[in-house]
């Protein structure tokens, strides 16, 4: 993508070898324009219409094969299953049939839970959409050629901010709103700045400087709920009250403002990165900052500027929580949303549409697991994995292939950012 | 000495000075202005200089507190800082290991003046805090940072990145509670004193296992390597939560309740005073961490082996082209690194509490990982890292009996102590060339 900034991505002519995969194109330190090496991998594959449909193909494999592998657990968490394998030789039967069973009610639920009805889709929603903001966040910094692991400091920060003005201070509720949402994003961004310019000025290394600031984030936030402004008056436990209603998002549709804002948010960050002229600096200095340094770009600069936007995004996806479902604030609301992000940006490849799809479909499946757990008693945990092996398996194309005998070339694995 | 010293009476003219150099004098003369006025104040702050200390960690037959008189220390150390600074305004601050063990001398004297300051006018009656030894909590703390560091170090060293430390930890520290409290509970012929042992066995084997899928899935299949250092952690802390969730509660004392490792006492070491017992009387699992440091050390640096790991890291086309079998390498370096990485998870159950909890350990993998690159990709200066973050980690658990500093800021002070660490004096650092990319041949 780095050759063509300014073309439309799509019909590239036949026959050009160098166009790179249609998302990798985080670019390796070592090639000069991109995919010189490339082009030999991927001279069997020359017309881009055919790209999309492999890449679907080894997505859905993925998640049936990440499916299956649950299916196994739900197996063996069901105490009915287990005791059947004692007797497995004399009556095997009913061991496939309270297997089938545990299956079946399992991912019925799971499917019910999150897609079935529409407060489950409002769920998945409203669960997929922090997710996908933070998520944009995290892939902003990785096109950025930094790794940023502090969404979850940048959530807590933008919580407290955005919670504080929604439930301390008294404003009309227009107003009210927005300075909630614009505290939140302002305190999300200072937090990422810090380590944006930290690295800028330094040399500090994102990874380190943001997984303390995680740490920090989380003792300020529990330093600021000790003091008697953001003391919930009828509880004993380090609890805020919940932001006015002035300050809460309005319900669209079922569900709140928040959902549209992250899909606003995605649009932002697409266009930003594909048509401004920071994006482009931002990918040349995420593909090679010394080439981007040379060609008279600010290295500096777009590492402040990433973070901060970076931060900002996770400062959105704080208010999802805090002015969206109106939770308190404790040291834990922003949940693992931070951790969950940087998968949900990887699985979608960091760019803006694969990380709303990837946000969507974690969403999905917490709202399903949650229904799995109620229905059905398979443990919440299998969420987790669940969710862990989908990216594992989308990100090894080779091997779902191989499992599934399908044929064809086949996707590459993306090389998205090597090093560090 | 003698050219450099006469050049200058030669060449009269001014000296152009580089602006790194510069910037170097200016940012060591800020930061020990910083360190001195707070020094200062500290000793200022001191209105009854008595303080109490104690040479042992905890209150024993052995270890009685005594007093001492806090003036002396905090004015010695204002006369540290004083020097250092008086030396850095004249550019006269030395380079190289002189200036780092200077550095490190004006650290140990700003942690002094401020022990003092927290530790005396505690006022009369009441609970009295006294100073312990922090040696003996640094190194309960460090071992698995520092397990943990050595397994990133060989893994990166070798160029493939991993972030799965965390992933490690809580594989190994969940098998070694399993393995020991089977091994307690079931296999009789195993004696009792060493079913801890046995759990150790346990977290190898498990760390091996998660560093079997980050190589199958990084060099087999050349999955990112970020990718899948974060999805492995996703999944380890999801299947051991899950697994654990599975122990029937009656099954709890079988599966889940571990023989925790003791402590051994080496005879002639531990009996040095205020190190020896500190160092010398801990658990197997601490002298496994001093030894690994220096087989880690050894192996990378001494041996062929380690000179193939590192040629595979920084260029593997080049190792290829005289003979070396890239992935077999990358493939030894990171099971190897499992071993370690397992072992420091083995810490969280047999080496301290007992039984495996949910996430056990913390997100102390991404710590070690910090230590990694801290410590420049070295298994040193990563041992380093690791036992500076362990450092203040438990004079932050140990000031928490103390009153003049909030807990907040305490519980924050080791994480920002490790930002202005790496911002002020590691900087700019350079992983191995090749880290991350999988080696593809032709």
């Amino acid at each position: 993508m780095s050759e063509t900034p300014n073309g439309p991505a799509g019909p590239a002519g036949p026959g050009n070898p160098g166009t790179p995969p249609p998302a990798g194109d985080q670019g390796q330190g070592t090639t000069t324009q991109g995919g010189v090496p490339a082009g030999k991998k991927e001279a069997g594959r020359d017309r881009d219409l055919a790209s999309w449909l492999p890449t679907v193909v080894d997505s859905i494999a993925a998640v049936v094969l990440a499916l299956v592998v649950g299916a196994v657990l739900i197996m063996f968490s069901t105490p009915r299953v287990v005791e059947s394998l004692s007797y497995f030789f004399s009556y095997p039967w009913d061991f496939f049939k309270f297997s089938g069973e545990a299956i079946w009610d399992g991912y019925r639920a799971l499917i019910s839970g999150s897609v079935g009805s529409g407060t489950a889709w409002t769920r998945t929603l409203e669960r997929a959409a922090p997710l996908i903001c933070a998520g944009l966040g995290v892939s902003l910094a990785f096109r950025a050629g930094m790794f940023n692991i502090g969404a979850q400091g940048q959530i807590l920060l933008g919580a407290l901010v955005g919670g504080f003005i929604g439930f301390h201070y008294d404003l009309p509720a227009g107003i009210h709103l927005l300075a909630a949402l614009a505290g939140a994003l302002v305190a999300g961004g200072l937090w990422g700045a810090i380590a944006g310019v930290l690295k800028a000025r330094t040399g500090a290394h994102e990874v380190i400087t943001t997984i303390m600031l995680n740490y920090v984030g989380r003792f300020t936030m529990l330093y600021f709920l000790g003091k008697e402004a953001l003391q919930r008056p009828d509880s004993d436990n380090l609890l805020s009250p919940p932001v006015d209603d002035s300050a809460a998002y309005p319900t669209i549709g079922g569900v709140h403002l928040g959902v549209l804002l992250a899909v606003v948010a995605a649009l932002f960050v697409w266009w930003l990165l594909e048509r401004s002229t920071l994006g482009f600096e931002m990918r040349a200095v995420g593909a090679n900052p010394d080439a981007a340094r040379t060609a008279g770009m600010s290295v500096a600069r777009v590492y402040v500027l990433a973070m901060t936007l970076a931060g900002v995004l996770a400062g959105l996806a704080a208010t999802m929580t805090v002015l969206g479902r109106q939770d308190s604030l404790t040291d834990q609301v922003a949940g693992t949303v931070g951790f969950d992000a940087i998968t949900v940006a990887l699985l979608g490849r960091t760019t803006p549409l694969g990380t709303v799809l990837a946000g969507l479909l974690f969403g999905a499946l917490s709202a399903g697991g949650l229904s799995m757990q109620g229905a059905a008693g398979v443990p919440p945990e299998l969420t987790q994995v669940l969710q862990a092996l989908i990216v594992l398996f989308v990100a090894a194309p080779a091997l779902v292939r191989g499992i599934f005998r399908l044929r064809g070339q086949g996707r590459k694995a993306d090389v998205m950012a090597t090093g560090w | 000495m003698t050219t450099t010293t006469e050049a200058p009476a030669a060449a009269p003219e001014p000296q152009v000075r580089d602006r790194a150099d510069v910037r170097r004098q200016v940012r060591l003369v800020i930061t020990f202005a910083v360190v001195l006025a707070a020094l200062v104040a500290f000793a200022l702050l001191i209105e009854d200089p008595k303080f109490t200390y104690l040479l042992g960690e905890k209150r024993t037959a052995e270890f009685v507190p005594k007093d001492g008189n806090a003036t002396y220390i905090s004015w010695g150390a204002v006369a540290i800082a004083a020097a250092a600074l008086v030396l850095a305004a004249l550019d006269r601050f030395p380079r190289g290991w002189k200036g780092a063990l200077l550095g490190v001398l004006v650290g140990l004297a700003f942690y002094a003046g401020f022990l003092m300051w927290a530790y005396t006018d505690q006022g009369e009656g009441g609970f009295q805090a006294f100073i312990a030894n922090p040696i003996p909590g640094t190194i309960r703390i460090a071992t698995p940072l520092v397990l943990g560091a050595l397994a990133g170090c060989l893994c990166e060293r070798a160029g493939v990145i991993n972030i799965a430390i965390e992933a490690q930890f809580l594989s190994g520290a969940f098998f070694a509670s399993v393995f020991s409290s089977v091994a307690y509970s079931s296999l009789v012929f195993i004696p009792v004193g060493l079913c801890a042992a046995f759990g150790l066995l346990g977290g190898v084997v498990a760390g091996v296992l998660i560093a079997a899928m980050l190589g199958w899935f990084a060099l087999r299949y050349h999955v990112n390597q970020v990718v899948l250092g974060v999805v492995l952690v996703a999944f380890a802390t999801g299947l051991t939560s899950f697994l654990l969730g599975q122990i029937p509660s009656e099954h709890k004392e079988t599966l889940n309740d571990p023989q925790v490792l003791e402590k051994i006492e080496i005879p002639v070491l531990a009996d040095i005073p205020v190190v020896g017992d500190a160092l010398f009387n801990q658990t197997l699992l601490v002298y496994l961490m001093y030894a690994s440091v220096a087989l880690v050390s050894f192996l990378l640096f001494q041996t062929r082996w380690g000179l193939r790991v590192r040629a595979v890291g920084e260029h593997p086309k080049a190792a290829d082209t005289v003979g070396i079998k890239v992935d077999r390498v990358r493939w030894q370096a990171v099971l190897l690194g499992g071993v370690f990485a397992g072992l420091g998870g083995a810490y969280y159950t047999v080496g301290s509490t007992g039984a495996f909890d949910r996430e056990v350990s913390a997100g102390t993998g991404f710590i070690a990982l910090a230590a990694v690159i801290m410590g420049r990709w070295h298994p040193v200066g990563a041992t380093f890292a690791a036992v500076f973050f362990g450092f203040m980690w438990n004079l932050q658990n140990q000031l928490s009996f103390v009153q003049p500093v909030p807990g907040e800021l305490l519980g924050a002070a080791p994480y920002l102590a490790t930002i202005i660490a790496v911002a002020g004096f590691v900087g700019r650092v350079r992983p191995p060339a090749a880290d991350g990319e999988p080696y593809v041949k032709g």
